[in-house]
Parts: structure tokens; sequence; C-alpha cells
């Protein structure tokens, strides 16, 4: 299956405009011994039905969380994706336009991306947010970078309650950067506003979460307060679905607030694409990577969006650009926003408030020992005494994944499962979920 | 048109959230909690498609017409694809389900990988970078890890890079620690290698190339420059932007490239989504192999498993194994073609000398040779004549219902116009579109003001860039 138009007779033509007699003449210049001179080895052609009977057979091979009574979450979740979204994703005007370098062609997505900013912007009570990044991970590493720009300074401090990825990440490429990484270990599943103090001193940002990787509700006022004593800039790594009821980064003196937009409006996609969101307040505008769309005129004076601040990119100061990114996500970030619209600032909290009320409602239920007596959100992690891994496997025989073992990111607590509560859950479910564990002699409250 | 926000009114919603009929009550510490709620939109949802559709008509994408964007690769999109994509057994799978109850998706990164080391000629596959520009520094990341293993990382500080390359090259050197080492372009359009000979020596990391090159001409001495890096101890970076011109043609491994990402959203027809997603998943030679990100895919037995043991690994670059969503539209846009990968950019290939032979009378051509897959036109001829920039053409093509070529790149052709027609292009198209850049010449001659003053039809006129930096109104700002 091809993709294409030329007949013979065009090709007849168009060989004779160039002035050749066949298509071999256009390669002449590439040396003999560069040329590949067999066919590839990539299987046969398929038509479209054959193919989509494979990609379909594929798909058969996975578990999804459609397929399961899943309770899976540890950064990206079963939120509950409406259908105006995939609607408006597969408009073939936005799904098949490149970035936005012509306005005059493009002002639906430059638009969008300005309405897109603006809902980052009121979600985490920040002035400024990017077109997107490409993930909850590599912003975390932005925000480093940026921080180095803003400050001056090489340190980074992340606490260990961080999204693991995203620590890994950061490691990844802060040498690169010219940046060291400091971790700061949790104590009880939370971060010590004291400890973070003290590492925050001389360096670059702080970076934490909230609610963090545990599912723990972090004091994040404190730790903002922890990382800005330091003079370092205080980074919130949020998640855009706890922001209905939690309060918003810049609320609490924050200088960047990121995270992860999977959870708000995209789909889990074993892992992408989703997008990231990186805002800042307004000192750090020009220190941010990636597309930002402002609002201009045109020559009759009627408002329109370019893309804006281009002189921190890297196709106009090349290797002193602000960052090398291009692509970003926007799509998804357009998924996002078509989502939190639909959801307007009622449905945003309501979410909030259903999944927390789902997660106490389990906490009781179950009644097992929490892993850390602090308030959480909609995950927690408790202890199984028995090796989570092996509760997991044993649960999904009967049909339920019960959640995450949080041992394969943090020492000590290989019995520890972290549960996530989506909107989508139900009390009917939860009692699906004792009735496993149960049934695999993890000792839930009768 | 108004904001989504000016369409707002209090009160209103499109949501419906379920009621799970618990007992009211908030676990969290009140001062944690949220005083002042987001000002979301508030729209039923009827209103809030026709916002949203009445924006997609403002868009211009390759289903609404030619997009001969230069260096992107605007190919069709096939409608197949989506579809696949939405298949709930890829599109509901949790990255963190088990191995074992994950095997559709492992496979189809495993065959993915399997298939693009293959087309490249080289040994290893990581999917995991997240765009070309992250392909990029991962690239580079490698390289470091590489020179830092044989403790020659303190002594290899700078990255060789011709002055026709993408930003993304530069800005990547300077992220993963590098320093740039520029080298110029000769007459032909190639790498001048008496110039390169002088810049390679004990201090070079590597060479970051295009190729063919960004002004569409395939790299004549590229056997030469590969031994110049390699006798030097010094590895290559191949920028895959164009691998459109070469698939089943001609393969970096064997032209002496160690390590290159795709863009999978070019070659591979991912659709673009006005500026993302992308993959810029990354091919290395063998000995670049133990520095992948983790995880791996890996086939074991009859099964495919997630590698997390690595040693020498460089660590994680992104999320998870990567865009999986991008990987199943670029697996089936391959399977879909086969081995004919070949015929398809042949064909692009082809449509780009088409093109370049119906205007090159016209339009100044820098470098007169065939072209590959794309070919840079310079307007200097229009400007000095008449006026009229290479700007003031792309603004007078969006007039006759085309996107305009990638201008003023690369930065060695003034008044650069470059095109990319790729291989899904009908030639009526082909020659509609030459037969505007064609009229637009004898307008810039009797009428220069109506490129000046272009575009004519679109939803806006032409507007002011500088003013939008100056002011920097970046978010709607509400009135209350």
């Amino acid at each position: 299956m091809s993709f294409t138009s030329l007949t013979d007779a065009d090709r007849a033509a168009m060989l004779a405009a160039i002035g050749i007699d066949s298509i071999d003449e256009l390669f002449a210049e590439i040396p003999e011994a560069v040329r590949l001179g067999r066919p590839l080895d990539i299987g046969p052609a398929l038509s479209e039905a054959e193919l989509s009977a494979h990609m379909a057979e594929l798909a058969a091979r996975n578990v999804d969380v459609g397929r399961e009574l899943s309770f899976l979450g540890a950064g990206m979740y079963d939120h509950y994706v409406p259908a105006v979204v995939d609607m408006m994703m597969q408009r073939g005007e936005f799904l098949t336009a490149y970035t936005p370098y012509q306005p005059e062609m493009s002002q639906g997505v430059l638009q969008a991306i300005f309405e897109y900013q603006t809902a980052i912007c009121e979600l985490t009570g920040m002035d400024v947010s990017n077109a997107s990044g490409y993930d909850g991970t590599t912003v975390a590493a932005d925000a480093c970078y940026v921080a180095k720009l803003a400050t001056g300074r090489t340190k980074v401090v992340v606490a260990e309650t961080l999204n693991p990825q995203a620590r890994q990440v950061v490691r990844t490429f802060a040498p690169g950067f010219g940046m060291e990484v400091v971790e700061v270990p949790h104590t009880d599943g939370a971060t010590d506003a004291d400890q973070l103090a003290a590492a925050a001193d001389g360096a670059a940002l702080v970076i934490f979460q909230q609610p963090n990787f545990l599912g723990v509700l972090e004091d994040a006022p404190a730790l903002a307060a922890a990382a800005d004593a330091g003079g370092a800039l205080p980074v919130a790594y949020v998640d855009p679905m706890s922001l209905g009821v939690l309060d918003a980064p810049g609320h609490y003196g924050c200088a960047l607030a990121i995270g992860e937009g999977q959870p708000a409006g995209n789909y889990l996609s074993y892992g992408g694409p989703q997008y990231g969101f990186l805002a800042a307040r307004q000192d750090y505008a020009r220190q941010l990577p990636g597309r930002i769309v402002g609002e201009t005129v045109d020559l009759e004076n009627r408002r329109g969006f370019v893309l804006t601040l281009q002189t921190r990119e890297q196709h106009i100061r090349r290797e002193k650009a602000t960052s090398n990114i291009t692509s970003n996500q926007t799509l998804l970030a357009l998924g996002g926003l078509v989502y939190l619209s639909w959801l307007g600032p009622a449905g945003l909290r309501e979410v909030g408030e259903c999944s927390h009320a789902l997660a106490e409602h389990a906490k009781r239920r179950l009644g097992l020992p929490p892993a850390f007596d602090r308030p959480t959100l909609r995950e927690f992690v408790v202890r199984t005494r028995r090796p989570a891994r092996e509760v997991i496997a044993e649960c999904k025989r009967r049909g339920v994944h019960p959640g995450y073992a949080i041992g394969r990111d943090y020492g000590g607590l290989d019995d520890g499962l972290m549960m996530a509560f989506t909107e989508r859950r139900t009390p009917d479910e939860i009692e699906r979920l004792a009735e496993a564990l149960a049934a695999v002699g993890v000792e839930v409250a009768a | 048109m108004k904001l989504i926000y000016e369409r707002s009114q209090a009160g209103r919603r499109a949501s419906s959230v379920p009621d799970p009929g618990l007992e009211p009550g908030s676990a969290i510490p009140e001062h944690l909690q949220r005083s002042l709620p987001p000002r979301l939109p508030e729209l039923a949802e009827p209103e809030l498609v026709r916002h949203f559709t009445e924006l997609s008509t403002r868009n211009f994408g390759i289903d609404t017409g030619f997009y001969p964007l230069g260096s992107c690769t605007m190919k069709y999109n096939p409608r197949v694809n989506e579809r696949l994509v939405g298949l709930p057994g890829f599109r509901d799978l949790h990255p963190y389900q088990d191995d074992e109850d994950a095997q559709g998706a492992l496979e189809l990164m495993w065959r993915l990988q399997e298939i693009l080391a293959e087309v490249v000629g080289l040994q290893a596959v990581t999917l995991q970078p997240a765009a070309g520009s992250q392909g990029e520094l991962t690239g580079l990341t490698l390289i470091s890890a590489y020179f830092k293993d044989r403790g020659e990382h303190e002594q290899r500080r700078e990255i060789v890079i011709p002055d026709t390359a993408h930003g993304t090259n530069p800005a990547s050197v300077t992220m993963a620690g590098y320093t740039v080492r520029k080298v110029n372009v000769d007459e032909r359009g190639n790498i001048d290698v008496d110039d390169l000979r002088e810049k390679v020596g004990p201090q070079t990391a590597g060479l970051m190339l295009t190729n063919p090159s960004t002004l569409g001409l395939f790299e004549e001495r590229i056997e030469e420059v590969a031994a110049i890096f390699h006798d030097a101890g010094a590895l290559l970076y191949y920028d895959g932007a164009n691998l459109n011109a070469v698939c089943g043609i001609s393969r970096p491994g064997d032209m002496g490239f160690d390590v290159l990402h795709f863009n999978l959203h070019k070659t591979f027809s991912q659709p673009h989504g006005g500026g993302g997603p992308g993959a810029g998943s990354v091919a290395v030679r063998d000995i670049l192999e133990p520095y992948l990100p983790t995880p791996v895919v890996v086939r074991d037995g009859d099964g495919f498993r997630l590698d997390h043991d690595r040693p020498k690994s460089i660590g994680r670059v992104r999320g998870f194994g990567g865009p999986f969503g991008v990987f199943v539209r670029a697996y089936a846009f391959i399977r879909s073609w086969g081995p004919g990968l070949r015929d398809m950019s042949e064909i692009a290939v082809l449509n780009a000398n088409y093109m370049l032979a119906l205007l090159k009378d016209e339009y100044e051509l820098p470098y007169d040779r065939h072209c590959m897959h794309e070919f840079v036109l310079s307007a200097r001829g229009l400007k000095r004549e008449y006026g009229a920039t290479a700007l003031d053409v792309a603004k007078r093509l969006m007039d006759y219902g085309f996107h305009p070529p990638t201008v003023y790149f690369p930065l060695v052709v003034p008044e650069a116009l470059m095109i990319e027609p790729t291989e899904t292009e009908a030639k009526e198209t082909l020659d509609a579109f030459c037969q505007a850049m064609l009229a637009i010449v004898g307008e810039a001659a009797s009428d220069p003001d109506l490129l000046k003053s272009a575009p004519h039809t679109r939803p806006v006129a032409r507007l002011d860039e500088a003013g939008a930096a100056k002011r920097m109104v970046v978010r709607h700002r509400f009135d209350d």
C-alpha cells in the first residue's frame, strides 16, 4: 500500500521536463560504495486490510485497563477522556499541520496554544507557560536549565519523593548542562523542610512534587519557603488533576510549576505521547525553553497570534539558545485544553473530590496498614506484609491489577503496594479489589 | 474571533462527573487546599465544539492542501494509522503494565527497532527520545559516555558542524556540554573538505551532519569526510531530518555514520499536530550500544521484555519507552510500504527535481545540481530588482491556497526558499504550485505591493511579530 499519485505517464512527462531518462540519474552523485544495492529486508508490503489484521493481533496481546480492573497509577492515570477531545484532535486542520511558522496560515492552532497557555497559568497560578514540553520527566530537566540561566548556579536539588523517572532524566542531562544533582531523602514518606533548606543553600533550584510520588501531600508552602531561603528557585512538580482541590504553586511562592499533562486529557498509550507543562513567574519568561505564543495585531489592527520571544530559540540563537527544543507536544496540549474546557472549574474540582473520596473510602474499606501515616489525595501506599510483586501477580490472575510495587523505586518497601483511584473507579470495584486482595492472603478488613 | 475565555459564562459546563455516592468530606489539610479556583472556560458542549471547529477552519494542514515546507517532510498522514492507534489494546495500555501483559506492544516496538536499524544500516536502536532535537541530545550524550569510558572525554571537547546545519544541532551541542566548531561549505554546496581537515584533530569528539544536506544536496565526498573523523578517533552523528531522500537507496551506517536520530514524524508519517508529537528514535553502531538509554526492548526466547539492567547506560532521557502512539503509526506506515520504501524516496526525489526544473529559470539556484528530496532557491533577484523578499513570496503563495516553503533557511543562501514536495503529491498539484510561483515573479515586476501586503485571503493580514515580542502578551488577562 502506497500513498502516491504518479501514473506512468506522469513519470515520463516529469523525467522529460528534468531532461533525464531514468530516476536513477537523479542519484548519480551518491558514491557506488555507499549504495545499498539490494531491497530492504523489512517484510512484505501489506494491504490496509492485512495491516489492520496484523495490528489488531498485536493489540489483542496487551491487557489494557478495559480488560482488567486496574488501580495502577504512579504518574499515569486512568481518568476519563471525553469524546469531544478525540473528535477535536482528529480535525485534519489541527492533526496534519506543522509548527506554526507562518502565522497567517495557522491562527487556529496559535490561538489554541494561547488558550492552553492561559489554562496552564490559571491551573498553576503562574504568569507564563510555554506551548508544552515532551512529558513530565523532560520538563524537569528543562527547569534545571532555566534555573542555571536565571541564577548562574549549578546545583540541582531534588526531593527523593519526586517521580523516579523525572529524577533519572535530570541525572542523565545534568552533566551536559554542567550541573550536579543532590537528592534529599524522604522522612516517613514526606520531605523535611529543614533538610531541604540545608540542601538548597547555593542551589539553582529545588524540585519537589505535590502530591509526591508516594501519594503523600507534602507541606508544599513550607518546602517552597525552604528553597527560597537558600536562594534556590522553588519548583513544584504538580498533577493537573489535583489543582481543583489543591492550592496552586504560584500561590505559595514557587518560581516554576511543571508536571505531566497525561492525566488531563490524554490516553495512557503505553507511556506516550502526552504533554509536559512548564509555567513560570514573569521574571523567568526569557529563560524558558520552547515555543511561546503571543498576542499581536495584523496590518488592519485585528487581533492575531504569533510565535513570540523567538530570540530565545535555536533557529535564531543556535548554540546560545535557551534550549534545543523544536517539536513539542502541541496536539496533546490541544487535547488538554479541550479537556480542561470540557471540565470547567467545577468539573475539575469534582474529579479531584471524587477521586479523593474513593481513595479515602478504599483506605477505610481495606483497613491495611499505611506505609506512611500522612494525608494523601487519590493514591496511597499500604503494606501487604508479603512481597507486593507477588500480590500483584496473584491478583492479576483474578482480573484485578491492584497497583504499583513501590519497592521498585524505594528501598525497604518491598511489601509496599501503591493504589490509585480516579473518578472512573466505583465503590463496587473497590469491593472487588478487597475480595481479590483477601483471596491472595492479604489481611483486608472483613 | 473570540477567545474561549470570552465565550465563557459563569455557571455553564460541558462535563458530567460520576457521583460515587460516598459521604462528602475531605482529608486534605486546610492550608493545602485551593481557595481561588482556576478560571477555566465555562461552556456547554455545543459551544465548545463550535469554538474548536471554528479554530480548525483558521488552520491549514496537509489535509487542507499542499505544504512544501522544506526540511519538514509534510507528507500525507494515512488515516488507517489513526484508527490503529485508537485500538484499546494500544490506547488504554498502562505503561507500568507487566511485560507479560504488554507483549503486543513490546513486539511492535522490537520490530520497529529492527526495521529502523535495517533502514539505516546500524546495529541497535532506542525508541525513547521524544523528538528530533531530543534525539540529538541523546546521541551527543552517548558520544560523551563513549569517550568518558575511553578516558578521552577531557580531551575531546569539540563537535564540528557545517554552517548549513539546522539550528537544533549547535543548540544540542551546547546542552550536551560541547563546543561548536564550524566548517564551511564549498562552491558545490558540499562540506569544504580542506577546511575540515584543518578543524579535525585530537580535540574533536565528532561531526553532526545532515545528508542530504539542508541544501537538498548529497555530500558527494562523504566517504572521505567519514575517514577524516574516524582517523582522528572521532565519531559521526547523522541528523535524520532528510532521511526521506534515501530510504532503501543509501544507508547512513554504510556512509560511515556511528549514531543518528530519526524523525518518525517526518519520514514515517506521524502527523505533526501543529507542532508535535514527534519521535526522535536513535540508532547506533555496536560500539555505542552499551550506553543506550534504559529500558531497551529485547527479545527473550519467544517473548519480549524491557531490559533495565544495562550498567553502562547513560540513563533515561524521557518517561517510559518513548512516545508509543508514534511508534504504532510509524510501524504501520513502514509495513504498508514494505521494501517499496525505496519507491517512496525515489518519488520524493523525482517530485523535487521536477519542480526544480520548472522553477530554476525564474528563481536563482545557488548550486546547479540535481537535488535530492528538496531544493533551495533564492529570491534575491526579486529583492534586487523589485524589492520583493522571500517572505513576500511566501505570504503571496498563501493567496494561491498553498502553504509557503521554509524561508530564510539555510542561512548560507540569501532570501532562501526551501521547497520539499514529498512523495504524496500529484503532478497537477506540483504544476499548480509552480505556476503560482512563476505568476508571483510577474506580479513582483508589475505590482510589488501586491506581494508586500499579502496575504489578502487569510483570516488575518500580515501580523506584527516584532510588536508581539515587545508587548509580550502571552496569556489572556481577565477583566476582573
